[in-house]
């Protein structure tokens, strides 16, 4: 099975714990590695303000897991979000080559040096 | 007396381009919500290429990655009072 690159961003209930959120999240980590994923970076944005309430909740848990999966652990990770009432939305897209270049360019933190010009998305 | 009716002025049009040929930017970011607000207008819906400028090939990348923020709630589906 030929792995190809995704990327997955998660919004979790913000009444959770600390701890809670801590579990679910290595939670999908683990069931991304079981199906022979690897987990390429991690970001957390914390708790931030919804555009809009889900579930009648104004703010959310952000988490956002870029990987190297098979087809078959989307499958898996997927059945998994519906699952958990923790998760109130998730959303898996997968990365062509011009996202993970641009994803390298972000980690590095090249583009926010730059000024909120326009050519802040130069890539 | 004959009807005259005076000049308007049509202001210096401006050659619109698509800004992402222009910089050579290939990936629009659905998770950077401050740049797709260039995007959309006050009510958050998704501007026009007429009126961005914005050639079919990006303007394509450009409503799905709204479409993709307005899911994981980074951009409101509609409302009054962006920006």
């Amino acid at each position: 099975m030929e792995s190809r690159n995704y990327e997955a961003v998660f919004i979790l209930n913000p009444v959770l714990s600390e701890t809670q959120m801590k579990d679910t999240v290595e939670k999908f980590k683990n069931i991304l590695l079981e199906n022979g994923a690897e987990i390429e970076h991690e970001e957390n944005w914390g708790l931030k303000k919804l555009a809009y309430p889900i579930q009648h909740k104004k703010t959310g848990f952000y988490q956002l897991l870029e990987f190297k999966a098979p087809g078959n652990a989307i499958n898996a990770m997927e059945v998994e979000f519906k699952r958990d009432e923790k998760v109130m939305r998730f959303l898996t897209v997968a990365l062509d080559k011009h996202a993970v270049e641009y994803n390298i360019k972000r980690r590095k933190g090249e583009f926010n040096k730059k000024p909120e010009a326009k050519k802040e998305e130069k890539s | 007396m004959t009807l005259m009716n005076e000049p308007i002025n049509r202001g210096e049009h401006k050659k619109k381009y698509c800004r992402f040929k222009k910089n050579g930017i290939k990936y629009i970011d659905y998770k950077d919500a401050n740049f797709l607000l260039k995007f959309v207008n006050e009510q958050g819906k998704i501007l026009p290429r007429r009126i961005t400028g914005t050639s079919l090939k990006y303007q394509k990348k450009v409503a799905q990655a709204v479409k993709r923020a307005r899911h994981i709630a980074l951009l409101p589906y509609v409302t009054d009072s962006l920006k």
